[in-house]
């Protein structure tokens, strides 16, 4: 056994695994921990694949942003998770039937199919020898050219989502003192203070 | 040898376990939202896969954009959550029939 077949046994497996722990642990700082794991390996998968970009991307995003969110979310909430799990057992037929159906028809693909004979000519961007540019340098010149557009989208999107996140859970509390800069700044120093000549034993 | 279909074994296998795990955890909106994560995950291996081994950039390209979904799904769908239980105080999916849909 080689040392890639090695490796993608262990990638594989332990993305497996994860995401099956991620699915059925009691806690779901658990959970979030376990699909770290599992974006880790696939984010391995990705490199032995030779997409090193999206490897990367991978674990920037997913794992910086997206599992921490998650986290975040998940701490935040002060929610008594374990009778959310009730019931869990009623589903489980229903759930592990539906999964084995899945399974059973995905299976049937393989070993039947080939590649078309069309399909080395359909396309649409010939990956580049190794020695002409590496993978993140196809990648970006693909994307700042051909696909510019799509690009410029997927990145209206991000814009969309983030101003949405933010509009949903901005809110404005009355019951709390805030500073006014302006107020502040325009204050005058002279009405600010006042002596006040206080008689001995009187009190004002 | 690894082929392609390896790595679509893979692949399928978690995106059987992000449905499985849908199916399981009714309740708990966190553990669908990741599990929907999965099953994005098993897509992107399936088109990472298909790119390396047909040569074909844009599998990975499309993988990009996957991806930049994947993170706004994320994003919005935690922001509902925390505005929804901010004003019910809870996050039980059946209880979300405020809509009656």
């Amino acid at each position: 056994m080689t040392i890639t077949a090695l490796a993608f046994y262990l990638f594989a497996l332990t993305t497996v695994t994860a995401g099956f722990m991620v699915v059925i642990s009691r806690n779901p700082v658990h959970s979030v921990l376990w699909l770290i794991l599992a974006f880790f390996s696939s984010a391995g998968l990705f490199i032995l694949l030779g997409a090193e970009f999206v490897a990367m991307l991978l674990v920037i995003v997913y794992v910086g942003a997206v599992a921490v969110l998650f986290l975040f979310v998940v701490m935040m909430l002060d929610v008594d998770f374990s009778t959310l799990r009730g019931g869990m057992m009623q589903y489980l037929p229903m759930g592990l039937l539906i999964g084995v159906v899945l399974l059973v028809e995905l299976g049937l693909v393989f070993g039947n199919w080939t590649f078309a004979p069309s399909a080395e000519d359909a396309r649409a961007a010939v990956t580049p020898a190794l020695e002409d540019a590496h993978n993140t340098v196809a990648l970006g010149q693909l994307i700042y050219t051909q696909y510019i557009y799509l690009f410029q989208a997927s990145g209206l999107i991000l814009l969309v989502a983030m101003i949405g996140a933010i509009v949903l859970t901005m809110r404005h509390r009355t019951d709390v003192k805030r500073q006014d800069v302006h107020a502040q700044m325009h204050r005058d120093p002279a009405k600010a203070m006042e002596l006040k000549d206080v008689k001995p034993g009187q009190g004002l | 040898m690894i082929g392609l279909e390896h790595y679509l074994t893979t692949a399928a296998f978690l995106f059987v376990t992000g449905i499985f795990g849908i199916f399981l955890n009714r309740k708990n909106v966190i553990v669908i939202l990741m599990s929907i994560e999965l099953m994005l995950l098993a897509v992107n291996i399936n088109l990472v896969a298909f790119s390396s081994f047909l040569g074909d950039m844009v599998g990975q390209v499309f993988t990009l954009f996957v991806l930049t979904v994947a993170a706004a799904e994320a994003a919005i769908g935690l922001a509902i959550l925390v505005c929804f239980f901010r004003n019910s105080g809870t996050i039980a999916v059946e209880d979300i029939n405020v809509m009656k849909g």
